[in-house]
């Protein structure tokens, strides 16, 4: 196949992630609307957790977990404490009609689909101009909504996380529209001073960093819509639980990639730090996130002041992301816009 | 007694702290987290203007520009330090406040560290399946044996009469102080660097060479504790830049790659090398960094005054105006033309095409049809020997330009010229002949003795942090009940990130209640 050959179906394949992802957002809105409503806490449970408490609420999850885990040990295990006492969690979204739970499994199915042909575009895409298709706006914004959906996803596969389905996809397909219709450039090779392997260390880092804190930066804005009481969204905790977990994973990353950046400036324009726009909003967004890391073991400021942070963090990186190659020029202006 | 006197006599007395209670409080307050947090916050606001308004350290000539357009803004500017935000007094206390205060936590933290590292696990309480992880089964093991089985799984243990205790994950809160301590590496490391390290920026012509020391430099930058002879003192030789451009389809133009083939001598004497410099690969001697940073072209002009001198010969390096077809404008002056010095605007089209209205542009960023373009031409004082400080790239100051005599004018300008093509100046004032092209680089050296140092404390710092982030402190308690009955309970001493552990408890329960043969 041709370079332009490749090109065009790595356009095809990101309208058909667009169009998946739609559907399953669809999917999952159906579950989520006619699944059952949740109380904002679950009673029993501890609220913002003392630290000896937290795991409590974890294993609230699958709440037969540790049955079933010894269970191939002989069945040995009897009782499994406050565990199943507790009970109920955010678990499934769906459990009242098996209609709605169809609807949810269509959903994570559809939702692989789009993340499938997501995957491919970048593939193709990479193939087509033969190297790494992260040179520009238009490619970055493609591998960070493929990365915001990965963290879902692979979420998922460990704990239900559903409820987060709608949000994510219609998050990615936004991110993938925007794209298309203002950051679209055709295929083509990457100016000298992107020519070089630390694309692959440097933009990939920022590229999962910024996928996982998307998936938290949803999670903080569903914490902040969620009244109190009944609600069909799951409960604060386990929105505000998913933000952190994807923060903690995301915060090395970011750091990481950070660094990766400075030791990259180091080769191409002869010093690791020189407070260019880019660097300067990176630097604000990982002491923003440094902030959420305090807030949330700061007395007074767990939950919803700790919430606050992480989202203004998470419109940082969006700045950084976008406002910054847009509106600021510097040395990176590489953006293509 | 009064009412006045009575509530007098019963406000509380104002508490006279003295001058260490008031120290005391204040470095309290200076190391809460919640100071911590407010300093981390100002820290990411007060490095939002260093985005926004132009930095004299990166970009002077904005700077400049805005005094031109907006006095009363710039001036305001600069009362605040905005125009150098990251040297900035205020930028400053904020980050030495926060580093003050992160010294002040670590201190105590280390030493609290130090002492649980060396204190056992508690007891184990009483009844177990109050705790978040319990489990019960029937089997023959005994608490010594629980006790080893742990071990082995890399627990702390503590045994006691028919109880174990056993805690892991030491190693999160060694990360956590790590990375702290790694983040003060940074800060020193940085600040190191700019006291003995150096910059320098440099404009090098093909077929010129370079000398590494201060007077070479278009525009050094010294740390406060540089000297001139602390330069390492290579020299080279610029032979040629080779660009490549990609030719055909929507990124026709676009530059793919820059080679400068250098002729290196690393030291007064030694041998030379050879070296590509190129974008992403910068030439290193002796911890001296060369970085290869722009480039553009350097026409050769040929000038002969009204006597039939030559009064000038050589490349003169053009301003880029346009970068996708660098199309780029030049200013030739030649103070020492007899009877009257001469003054040239030109603009230097690297792929000239004519277009339909008579004008000239160029098509192309290579050199494939050179032409240059001539927009002025003056005689007269140019203001050379003024003594006020000249651009090169500028002719000269408004004032000047205007009692200069203009020898070209609008419609009788003569058509570009191609290399080897001459013009006659009016009046007999002599000639101006395109001999060649050549191109231009600008180099930058750096000298950063900080960036070692800043690279390991860096690394520490990510590996710390995920230390940190990424480990669960966690007990698991063991009693064997009379009876052959095992209770087993487990906890996280950590908030967050705790997922995981029940699917680690279950394990563990499962190494525990297996018979003496099945031990992994
Ligand atoms: C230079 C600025 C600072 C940065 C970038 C920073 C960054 C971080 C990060 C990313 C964490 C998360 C690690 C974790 O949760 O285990 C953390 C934790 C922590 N930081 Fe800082 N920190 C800074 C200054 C300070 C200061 C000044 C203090 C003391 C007042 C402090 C006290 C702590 C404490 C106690 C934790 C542990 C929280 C926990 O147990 O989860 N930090 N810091």
């Amino acid at each position: 196949m041709s370079a332009e050959q490749l090109a065009g179906l790595s356009d095809l394949f990101v309208v058909a992630a667009v169009l998946l992802y739609v559907f399953a957002m669809v999917g999952f809105a159906i579950e989520l609307a006619f699944g059952r409503a949740r109380p904002d806490r679950i009673a029993g449970r501890p609220s913002d957790g003392v630290a000896e408490s937290a795991d409590q609420q974890v294993t609230v999850k699958e709440p037969v977990a540790v049955g079933a885990g010894a269970g191939s040990a002989g069945d040995v295990v009897t009782a499994a404490g406050p565990l199943v006492a507790s009970g109920g969690g955010p678990v499934d979204p769906s459990e009242p009609g098996t209609g709605t739970a169809m609807a949810g499994k269509v959903a994570l199915g559809l939702a692989w689909l789009g993340w499938a042909a997501n995957l491919a575009a970048i593939v193709s895409r990479g193939l087509a101009v033969e190297r790494w298709p992260w040179g520009n706006m238009y490619e970055f914004v493609v591998a960070i909504s493929f990365a915001a959906v990965t963290a879902f996803l692979f979420t998922q596969l460990r704990h239900s996380v559903r409820f987060l389905g709608p949000f994510v996809m219609v998050t990615a397909a936004l991110g993938l529209g925007l794209a298309v219709k203002v950051f679209y450039t055709s295929a083509g090779p990457v100016v000298p001073a992107l020519d070089s392997y630390w694309i692959a260390i440097h933009v990939t880092a920022a590229i999962i960093a910024s996928g996982l804190l998307t998936l938290a930066g949803v999670a903080g804005i569903l914490y902040l819509v969620r009244g109190d009481g009944m609600s069909r969204l799951p409960s604060r905790d386990d929105l505000e639980r998913v933000a952190h977990r994807a923060i903690v994973f995301a915060f090395p990353v970011w750091t990481f990639a950070v660094i990766a950046g400075a030791l990259w400036a180091d080769r191409a324009w002869g010093r690791y730090w020189g407070w260019d726009p880019k660097e300067i909003w990176s630097f604000i967004t990982w002491v923003a996130y440094a902030a959420y890391l305090h807030a949330r073991v700061t007395a007074g400021w767990r939950g919803r002041a700790a919430t606050i942070v992480q989202l203004l963090a998470f419109g940082c990186l969006l700045f950084n992301l976008i406002g910054v190659n847009v509106f600021i020029s510097g040395l990176h202006s590489y953006a293509d816009v | 007694m009064s009412v006045q006197e009575l509530e007098k006599e019963q406000a509380p007395k104002h508490v006279q702290l003295g001058l260490t209670g008031w120290l005391r409080w204040a470095w309290r307050t200076l190391t809460s987290m919640k100071t911590a947090l407010i300093l981390l916050f100002l820290l990411a606001l007060g490095s939002v203007p260093g985005s926004l308004v132009p930095q004299r350290g990166v970009d002077p000539d904005k700077v400049a520009l805005l005094y031109q357009q907006n006095p009363t803004l710039a001036e305001w500017y600069d009362r605040f330090q905005l125009f150098e935000v990251f040297s900035s007094t205020w930028y400053a206390a904020v980050y030495l406040l926060l580093f003050t205060s992160l010294i002040g936590c670590i201190i105590p933290r280390t030493a609290t560290y130090l002492r649980e590292l060396r204190r056992k696990p508690p007891a184990a309480p009483k009844n177990l399946s109050r705790l978040p992880h319990f489990a019960s089964f029937e089997s023959g093991l005994t608490a010594s044996e629980a006790a080893w089985r742990l071990r082995k799984r890399r627990f702390r243990v503590v045994t006691g009469d028919g109880w174990v205790s056993a805690e892991k994950g030491y190693l999160r809160e060694t990360g956590n102080l790590l990375f702290h301590i790694a983040l003060l590496g940074i800060l020193f490391s940085v600040g190191f660097g700019s006291l003995y390290g150096y910059r320098g920026n440099v404009l090098v012509v093909e077929g010129d060479g370079f000398a590494n020391t201060v007077a070479a430099y278009d525009r050094f930058i010294p740390g406060n504790q540089v000297s001139a002879e602390s330069l390492e003192p290579f020299s080279f030789q610029l032979s040629d830049l080779k660009v490549a451009y990609q030719l055909t389809g929507e990124k026709r133009g676009q530059a793919l790659d820059y080679t400068a083939r250098l002729k290196v001598n690393d030291h007064p004497g030694s041998p030379a090398r050879d070296y590509d410099l190129k974008v992403n690969s910068p030439l290193e001697v002796d911890g001296t960094q060369l970085y290869l940073i722009g480039n553009g072209y350097a026409p050769v002009f040929k000038i002969t005054d009204g006597k039939g001198q030559v009064a000038y010969e050589g490349p003169v390096p053009c301003l880029i105006e346009d970068k996708a077809t660098m199309t780029s404008g030049c200013v030739v002056k030649v103070p020492d033309a007899q009877p009257s010095q001469l003054g040239f605007l030109l603009r230097f089209l690297p792929t000239s095409v004519p277009l339909t209205d008579g004008t000239y542009a160029s098509a192309f960023p290579a050199d494939v049809n050179p032409q240059v373009e001539i927009l002025g031409a003056f005689s007269g004082d140019l203001g050379v020997n003024s003594g006020k400080p000249q651009s090169v790239y500028t002719l000269a100051e408004p004032e000047v330009l205007r009692k200069l005599k203009r020898l070209f004018m609008g419609s009788n300008t003569p058509k570009p010229l191609a290399v080897g093509q001459s013009v006659d100046l009016p009046d007999g004032l002599g000639k101006l002949e395109f001999t060649g092209v050549k191109k231009w680089i600008t180099l930058q050296t750096s000298y950063d003795p900080g960036r070692m140092p800043a690279l390991v404390a860096a690394g520490t710092a990510v590996i710390a942090i995920m230390l940190s982030l990424l480990i669960r402190r966690r007990r698991v308690f063991v009693r064997v009940k009379e009876g052959g009955t095992v209770d087993v309970g487990g906890l996280t001493r950590t908030e967050g990130n705790v997922a995981g552990f029940h699917e680690e408890f279950a394990e563990i329960v499962k190494v525990l209640s297996a018979g003496d043969k099945d031990v992994r």
